[in-house]
């Protein structure tokens, strides 16, 4: 069981860090382990921002093996050094914990070689690349990551996030969600449920070049997905092709730099609860999540079995 | 007692499958006995004035103090107590086991009202999943729209929903009656037992999947039937009743009952009419 959460403030900008924590914490009963958000940021637009880890946290509850911090720094020099051979050029950097650092930075070039470069280095994943995708994750209960990582002050128009149970694999950030749609900047996934032809679709998908960096069920919708738009299809089309292609139980959010889409599984075994006006959209696993920012009576509803939607922000 | 043994509708009982059953089980012994019924008492529930009304707001209240306050208010006699604020909690308002008007004003979340067993609700919003699961008795009337699983496992009483529900309605229902004026989800009536649900709108796939037995009533499209579900001829009699049903659910006013879709267990993959009559109390 784990929760998610979504909104969208359609022709305007809000304080989404906030409202996401909000629904996040509301959810909290449904997966304490990590918190994850997909922030679609106010940024300028015109260079990247790259979130990157080059190691996991292991405070309490974590299952990973504790590293010595000069070990981090170490991996971030490497980074720096791939980055210059790839002509990225930096123009900000932030080390946001002791195992993370997000970077703003120009490039031009493709960003799946790109990537693969990066990722060389070992125990070095990137979290996000985008020019509006601030993507957070790490271990603890939403108000704990919003702290950690200042997101309290963060704007822009839509947001997704994920509350998250482990049960499938570790406790650790790799394993959290969301999922970055590698090599697509700005295309984030989180989901709630399992997939049981995991194993299957990921021998295809890395035969055909398509990257897993954990061993987490819910990663594949993120590959699943971008294989399919760098096929040619739009975002709606492989939402709608997932529903044959990918086995289980599932509800899941994807969102782009101007859209917002959510999929429920043909035998509708994982809760979702919408709510639309004109000026904003709001989805969450439970209507409490809903109204942690929308306290006066609303009305909202069930999507049915098998429904894809997506909202253009 | 009524001494079964004696019936004169003998033959037509032992075509139900009926016809030696014999009700001297420990429960009617124990608990059902005229002789002890001055003695007897029904734990959790209370002698309430219905004109005895108050309001409740319970806003900064989790679900667990919630429900204790309206326990509380219950053991001092009010009979009618309209919840304010609910904000979609979860678990509101289950296990009341006596007569009792309860109104939300609101939404609920996930498992509002379950294992209720007599009061008359209204909910002037929204439910999430599992509203009035393994409800007993009583009347439920939804103003909006209800989440998954609605009604599971109902025993008795009218459940009624007047706008859209999601999927597995019914699912496991034993009894009583689940009415919903909008649409219904796939699996709507998944292994029902017994009781009746009525849909006035379209149903999704997998209706009546491997229903034991029981009835569904569609009004309007189905995706498909579900494994050993079957079409049946509507009669007078079910015309009758749910025009009867549809006027005490306040929905439906001018609904055409004659074109809905009468939809029951083929029984080919459980029949609980061919089992003995103690299996069937076990199977129940």
């Amino acid at each position: 069981m784990c929760g998610i959460a979504g909104l969208i403030h359609r022709g305007k900008s809000s304080n989404v860090g906030n409202e996401l924590q909000a629904m996040l914490q509301a959810l909290k009963h449904r997966g304490p382990d990590s918190t994850g958000y997909a922030l679609y940021a106010d940024n300028d637009g015109e260079n990247f921002i790259m979130r990157f880890k080059v190691g996991e946290n292991v405070g309490e509850g974590s299952s990973s093996i504790n590293e010595d911090e000069s070990v981090y720094d170490k991996r971030k020099e490497l980074v720096d050094e791939m980055l210059k051979n790839l002509g990225a050029k930096v123009l900000k950097e932030e080390k946001l914990t002791p195992y993370s650092y997000r970077y703003e930075m120009k490039y031009d070039d493709d960003l799946m070689d790109f990537s693969k470069k990066i990722e060389s280095i070992e125990s070095v994943e990137i979290l996000s690349i985008g020019k509006s995708l601030e993507l957070i994750k790490d271990l603890g209960d939403a108000k704990v990551v919003l702290d950690r990582y200042d997101l309290g002050k963060v704007t822009g128009t839509h947001a997704i996030g994920h509350a998250r149970m482990a049960t499938e694999s570790g406790v650790d950030i790799k394993s959290a969600h969301p999922f970055w749609g590698y090599p697509f900047s700005d295309v984030s996934v989180v989901h709630n449920g399992q997939l049981t032809n995991y194993w299957n679709n990921r021998r295809v998908l890395e035969n055909k070049g398509m990257r897993f960096m954990s061993e987490c069920d819910s990663e594949l919708i993120a590959v699943y997905l971008a294989e399919k738009m760098r096929n040619g299809a739009t975002l709606e089309e492989g939402m709608k092709d997932s529903l044959s292609g990918l086995d289980g139980v599932f509800t899941y959010f994807v969102a782009t730099k101007d859209s917002l889409g959510m999929a429920k599984d043909t035998m509708a075994a994982k809760p979702l609860v919408l709510y639309e006006s004109d000026d904003l959209v709001a989805m969450g696993s439970e209507e409490i999540a809903i109204r942690s920012i929308l306290p006066h009576e609303i009305d909202t509803y069930d999507p049915f079995d098998g429904e894809v939607k997506v909202w253009q922000i | 007692m009524a001494n079964i043994k004696s019936n004169e509708n003998k033959t037509k009982a032992q075509s139900m499958g009926l016809h030696s059953e014999v009700l001297t089980g420990k429960t009617q012994q124990k608990f059902f006995n005229p002789d002890e019924a001055e003695n007897f008492y029904y734990w959790g529930t209370y002698d309430v004035d219905f004109n005895k009304r108050i309001d409740l707001d319970v806003n900064d209240l989790d679900c667990k103090e919630a429900n204790k306050k309206i326990d509380e208010l219950m053991s001092q006699g009010y009979g009618t107590i309209v919840i304010k604020n609910p904000q979609g909690k979860h678990s509101l308002g289950v296990g009341v086991l006596n007569k009792l008007n309860l109104i939300f004003e609101g939404s609920l979340g996930y498992f509002g009202v379950g294992s209720i067993d007599g009061p008359t609700v209204r909910i002037n919003g929204r439910v999430g999943w599992s509203c009035a699961e393994n409800m007993m008795a009583g009347k439920v009337v939804i103003e909006k729209n209800a989440g998954s699983c609605f009604g599971a496992a109902v025993r008795g009483g009218d459940l009624i929903c007047k706008g859209s529900v999601g999927a597995r309605t019914g699912i496991d229902q034993k009894g009583g009656t689940i009415i919903v004026g909008g649409d219904a989800g796939a699996f709507t009536g998944f292994m029902m037992q017994r009781g009746r649900i009525i849909i006035l709108g379209n149903v999704g796939i997998n209706l009546g999947d491997s229903m034991y037995d029981g009835t569904i009533y569609v009004g309007g499209k189905i995706g498909s039937f579900g494994s050993d579900a079957i079409e049946s001829p509507m009669t007078k009699s079910d015309i009758d009743w749910i025009k009867r049903k549809l006027k005490v659910a306040e929905i439906g006013e001018n609904f055409d009952v004659s074109k809905m879709t009468k939809v029951v267990a083929g029984k080919k993959l459980w029949n609980y009419d061919a089992l003995e009559p103690t299996e069937k109390k076990g199977a129940i």
